[in-house]
């Protein structure tokens, strides 16, 4: 299957590419790693008449600690992102979900700031970025905005950037000591869309309590959704048994899927609830933080 | 000069494949070559009111827009199918009888310039309803094939065993199990698509087809009844080819559509179809529903078999089974055991899906009847409350009962069922492993052992049975040595992978005393090879293989002559010894087939032709049942319903082995295939008749990530009545396999009370089936 | 548009369509034919190649256009100076291929895979080639080749100099 014709305009910097999209307005789109776009021009079911490609912008491909942020660029590859070593270290849940984006080919070219823009429902990444509080540092002629996850993904493949704007960089905020995170999926098989995915990140006090959460949910909606309820009932408090039990629920309650290949509303729902619970168990494990009457 | 039969010995073709100088369909480029694009309905079931060619025709590059009335027109509308019941469209018209059939070809200079204009040739539809479930069809509330005299879905009623009398014998036995159990509709995409360049030359009237092709000489015959071109002037060659597993056995419309536009234009066409295309409209396997019935007494004796099978062939009846054979070899469903009675019935019904019923990595619908077979006997086990691997062998065929009449009509040729399957058990540890369970089952883990102890049919097959377009099913040899001793063989077959280029070298090795690596295997090419049948069905060894052993003898023979002329002896003193001929009791006293094979040249026997070369034309006597034992070992997630196949052990028994790497081979790709079967695979549509599994995010293919790490084993019971005593063994893990995870997994749900689960069983499923029996 | 590139150590210039996907470019335009397309969704990997020595790509995903300035490594890039690089004697070695027809992928995905891993587990490697697929081996033998690969490739370091020696080499744009 071969793509449409379309106009291709190479940028070499930030200000190429942001003149090439003020020139073509709605007409153009971004080409970052492509690893969506491509195919889906293959079965002609994008027609973009103008790609204006940044992988030549090389100062796109940082992923840098600065100003208690994570900064990842436009063009930093997913397969950079499992490699790094601060992430390995300090941002487990980002270093889980890198592992399990598509398949290792894929991840060699796609990229973070290219799988937030897409804003697949059924994505990785913009699940993470609820969970880890992300912000996207959106760009155009007329300046930048900084956005935040839940503004910037607005719905199935619509996400806050405007024709004239393209999304330059991801930040995560630094997470403070004690925080743990954990990434859980459930596949067909290595390379499918998501059944259901859970992005979870807790900061825990010294006494094990939970200080902040992040708890997020995809594939089970029109968009990634963060689950604010459970988040809530999570703060404050040492994790149990019981309270993981009653924010898997909250999880199942904000799940809203529908039926595909991958599953019925009832099992992506369940599926949801279930990998929110594996997700969170595995933060409380990974900090090993056994606060007065824990149980996990 | 050593023995060559039976030795790992490395593979001959693999030196241009891991260069990537292999030369498939699509690397070939021909000057001027156009591409054909085709176009598909969108709906399942819809008269073609209008097709207008003109916004298509006017894209820069186009040369031509073909439809099914210009097909029409020139009487090339209809391509036969291969058993000979019916006729497939070329082309749609009047109307469309399945999603993506084909309705259109655009011929251009590039390929891009022809998907563009495709997507430009508008099609007026009048949407019908459409049939997509044969148990609907077979109502005939609509009928669907207008074309067709008989004015009905139901296209035929086979059946083999005696009725009343398994009728009665299940009526009487004390226990009895009934169960639906169905297999169903896959597909075997092969990683390469099919395809086909079409090269018409006008100066000499000569068409050539470079095809995707398993069987290019029937292929050949195929193309000179469809176009009327006298069959000299037609060449297929079959290039190195992608992987098969019988989707490259049908004449397809892309085939037809390219061949024609050659013909009109006099420019070679090139067609290379896309995955879409290829899981849409290219042949799918299986769509059996099958109603299993088995009787026994209460100690597990069994008593009789019953097997009435629906089956949904889509819209044209385009199985490629022997005319006889309807439903191929599906009387195999009495698989290992004695059965005092037995009757098979299936009835194939048309639906608005696309054609098919291809062997897909198993002789003619075998893979069904090992399925159906294999799972009643868990389903019968279970029941009795007796272990599965006590039943069976209560009821196997006993080594001294081969050969072996069925009552389903097939004479087994050997077996040593028990052996087998003992060394299966003792090797994967049986008994510890049901205490393992046993345990867990305490803790309420979720584990399963699941056993197949199969019988398949291959090497199809005796001349005075079976058939494809008329054709005996004999498959040919042709051996010619060279003065130096080195040497070309050609065969039939076209292989896809499976090694011939090797594997048939050994053959002819061990029987000439000659080196492998000094003889060129050929095949594909329908110039230059003897005619034959093809390679599906597993039944490149059990025939070609058979047709090789035994040209080589005839080479052999005739060089036995020479050997006394340069013994300076009479033929009698001559013997076949250690690979050379030797003067009987004159120790020392030989000549090597080398320098026979100059000597054929440059000394030939006064009395005898110069040369050295046979063919030999090969139809098998009987069939060959290769059998086995395979476990699979599984643990299963309570909260998602995933399945994770701990272990899995194939012990194969395919007769003699030629090149045990190989073998082993053939099995870890038959296996991880049937993994796939059994967990991820379906070609499903929804009420609308729409494809849901149309290219390889949504038809999934297992990754090395969710193949199990396979376990092989072998035990060999030579065929008596093969040359070398090979069965074959390319599809037995395809045959095998799907049952023996799926047994597993009902093992493993078994305390729940959970009888069956049809495949694939998808996490869902599974997870369905716990939570409704533990609600 | 133009474009330059570098393919197994050679620099070729050519005019090509915006749309031409790397895969039929070097298919087609280079008529290196060993890269295979066997989808359109990105999903089965028989045309991966190796981007700059180290990022294997799935060519059928990536406008020709794209790899401008870029050096690309193919199967036929593989074998140098007549001798067989680790990988494939291993596939040979281990009848880690049948059809073959994924076998020029499977290859360059452990090419660049064996480049950052270069002592893989047998689940590493399974992980690593899971963006392949394979229809006729069961991947037991690919992952014994890839093993035997990586062996030979910290033994002799030699021969993964010479390799990536031309792979550094990039075409001013």
């Amino acid at each position: 299957m071969f793509p449409a014709q379309f106009t291709y305009e190479r940028a070499r910097s930030e200000d190429e590419a942001l003149a090439a999209l003020a020139k073509y307005g709605s007409d153009a789109r971004i080409l970052a790693g492509g690893q969506s776009l491509i195919p889906a021009m293959r079965y002609r079911l994008a027609r973009p008449g103008v790609l204006i490609d940044i992988n030549p912008i090389t100062a796109f491909e940082y992923i840098e600690e600065r100003d208690g942020y994570l900064s990842v660029g436009a063009t930093a590859r997913d397969y950079a992102i499992e490699m790094s070593s601060p992430i390995r270290s300090r941002y487990q849940l980002l270093a889980a979900t890198s592992k399990v984006i598509a398949d290792p080919v894929v991840r060699q070219t796609g990229t973070l700031a290219g799988s937030l823009c897409h804003n697949d429902p059924a994505g990785d990444w913009p699940v993470a970025a609820l969970a880890a509080r992300a912000q996207i540092v959106v760009r155009g002629v007329r300046g930048t905005r900084l956005v935040s996850a839940d503004d910037f993904l607005v719905d199935s493949f619509t996400t806050a950037v405007g024709d004239d704007e393209m999304a330059v960089e991801v930040r995560f905020p630094k997470p403070p000591p004690l925080t743990y995170g954990a990434y859980h999926k459930i596949e067909r098989k290595v390379g499918d869309f998501a059944t259901a995915c859970a992005g979870v990140q807790l900061t825990f006090d010294t006494g094990g309590r939970v200080a902040a959460a992040g708890i997020a949910i995809g594939a089970v909606g029109a968009k990634a959704l963060r689950v604010a309820d459970g988040e809530m009932m999570m703060t404050g408090y040492v994790p149990t048994e019981e309270l993981i039990g009653e924010v898997v629920e909250v999880a199942k309650r904000v799940a809203d899927p529908v039926a595909d290949n991958r599953g019925s509303v009832q099992y992506k729902r369940e599926m949801a609830g279930v990998l929110v619970g594996r997700a969170l168990r595995d933060a409380c494990r990974l900090s090993g933080l056994k606060g007065e009457g824990a149980s996990w | 000069m050593t023995a060559t039969l039976g030795v790992p010995m490395k593979r001959k073709e693999d030196p241009r494949f891991i260069r990537g100088k292999g030369r498939y369909l699509d690397d070939i480029v021909l000057p001027n070559m156009l591409y054909l694009a085709l176009v598909h309905s969108p709906y399942p079931h819809a008269r073609i009111k209008s097709i207008d060619k003109s916004a298509a025709l006017a894209v820069t590059g186009v040369k031509a827009v073909i439809t099914g009335e210009d097909l029409n027109a020139a009487k090339l509308e209809w391509l036969p199918t291969f058993h000979g019941f019916d006729k497939q469209m070329v082309l749609a018209f009047g109307k469309v009888l399945y999603q993506y059939q084909e309705v259109a070809g655009v011929i251009a200079e590039t390929r891009e310039a022809a998907a563009d204009a495709a997507e430009l040739v508008e099609v007026e539809y009048e949407p019908l309803d459409p049939v997509v479930d044969p148990f609907e069809s077979m109502k005939d509330a609509v009928i669907l094939r207008d074309d067709r005299e008989e004015k009905t879905n139901h296209i035929y009623h086979w059946e083999v065993g005696k009725r009343d009398e398994t009728d009665a014998a299940l009526a009487a036995s004390p226990v009895r199990i009934k169960e639906r159990i169905v297999a169903p509709r896959c597909h075997p995409a092969p990683l390469e698509p099919c395809g086909a360049i079409a090269d018409m030359n006008t100066a000499t009237g000569r068409l050539t087809v470079y095809l995707t092709s398993q069987a290019p000489h029937v292929h050949r015959t195929a193309f000179s009844l469809v176009t009327g071109i006298p069959e000299d002037k037609i060449h297929i060659i079959s290039p190195d080819v992608g992987g098969g597993f019988g989707n490259k056995v049908p004449v397809y419309p892309g085939y037809v559509v390219a061949t024609v536009a050659s013909v009109i234009l006099g420019i070679p066409v090139k067609w290379v179809e896309s995955r879409t295309e290829n899981l849409t409209t290219t042949g799918f396997a299986r769509d059996y529903h099958m109603d299993v019935e088995l009787g026994a007494t209460t100690d597990g004796k069994l008593t009789a078999l019953k097997v009435s099978t629906v089956a949904d062939h889509g819209a044209f009846d385009a199985a490629a089974d022997p005319r006889k054979y309807p439903a191929g070899m599906f009387g195999i469903v009495t698989g290992s055991y004695v059965f005092p009675a037995a009757f098979a019935q299936v009835d194939a019904y048309f639906t608005n899906k696309p054609p098919g019923g291809i062997a897909y990595r198993c002789s003619f619908r075998v893979t069904e009847a090992a399925y159906a077979i294999e799972r009643a006997m868990d389903i019968l086990a279970s029941e009795l409350k007796m272990d599965p691997v006590e039943l069976r062998s209560l009821n196997f065929i006993k080594n001294e009962q081969f050969p072996f009449a069925t009552p389903l009509g097939f004479v087994y040729d050997s077996g040593d069922y028990e052996t087998t399957m003992r060394k299966a058990l003792s090797l994967i540890g049986y008994d510890d492993l049901r205490k393992e369970q046993a345990e867990k089952r305490q803790r309420g883990d979720l584990m399963g052992i699941g056993v197949s102890t199969f019988t398949e049919v291959v090497g199809a097959g005796p001349g005075k049975h079976f058939d494809i377009l008329g054709i005996k099913m004999f498959d040919s040899a042709e051996i010619r040595i060279h003065p130096t001793g080195a040497g070309i063989v050609r065969a039939g077959t076209r292989h896809q992978g499976q090694g011939h280029e090797t594997t048939w070298a050994q053959i002819v090795g061990e029987e000439l005393g000659l080196d492998p690596q000094d003889l060129l295997v050929e095949e594909g090419d329908t110039d230059t090879a003897p005619y034959g049948l093809g390679t599906y069905a597993s039944r490149s060894t059990p025939v070609a293989g058979a047709a090789l052993a035994l040209a080589a003898r005839r080479v052999r023979e005739k060089a036995r002559k020479i050997a006394a002329h340069l013994l300076e002896a009479s033929e009698d003193d001559v013997e076949w010894k250690d690979y050379k001929f030797s003067l009987k009791g004159v120790p020392g006293k030989a000549v090597t087939m080398k320098e026979v094979a100059f000597a054929a040249y440059t000394n030939p026997a006064p009395d005898s032709e110069p040369g050295l070369e046979a063919t030999y034309y090969y139809d098998p006597p009987n069939m060959t049942f290769p059998f086995g034992t395979y476990v699979a070992v599984v643990d299963i997630d309570r909260e998602t319903g995933a399945v994770d196949v701990r272990r899995f052990l194939a012990v194969d028994d395919c007769g003699t082995i030629i090149n045990p790497m190989i073998v082993e081979g053939q099995v870890h790709g038959g296996l991880t295939e049937g993994y796939a079967i059994a967990f991820m695979q379906e070609i499903k549509y929804d009420e609308a008749g729409n494809n849901l599994n149309t290219n390889f995010t949504e038809y999934l293919v297992p990754t090395a990530l969710e193949s199990p790490s396979w376990e092989t084993a072998r035990t060999v019971t030579p065929s008596p009545h093969h040359p070398l005593g090979a069965k074959g063994v390319g599809e037995s893990p395809n045959v095998g396999s799907p049952q023996a995870f799926v047994n597993a997994v009902m093992d493993a749900l078994s305390p729940l009370g959970v009888r069956h689960i049809d495949m694939p069983l998808t996490r869902e499923k599974v997870w369905q089936a716990i939570r409704g029996a533990t609600a | 548009m133009v474009i330059s590139v570098v393919v197994n150590g050679t620099r070729y210039e050519r005019d090509v369509e915006p749309r031409m996907l790397l895969a039929y470019f070097l298919r087609e335009e280079l008529r290196l034919t060993g890269t295979h397309v066997g989808c359109d969704s990105s999903s089965c990997g028989c045309c991966t190649v190796v981007l700059d020595g180290t990022r294997a790509v799935k060519s059928c995903t990536m406008f020709a256009v794209m790899a401008d300035g870029h050096a690309i490594t193919t199967v036929e890039g593989l074998e140098q100076n007549g001798k067989l690089h680790p990988l494939q004697q291993a596939f040979w070695d281990n009848h880690g291929l049948q059809c073959g027809f994924c076998t020029p992928g499977m290859m360059m995905t452990a090419y660049a895979m064996l480049r950052h891993t270069p002592n893989p587990s047998e689940r590493e490697i399974r992980e690593g080639i899971s963006g392949n697929l394979c229809r006729c081996t069961g991947y037991n033998n690919i992952v014994k080749a890839i093993a035997q690969a990586a062996k030979e490739l910290t033994t002799v370091e030699t021969v993964t100099d010479e390799i990536a020696a031309p792979q550094k080499e990039t075409v001013p744009s």
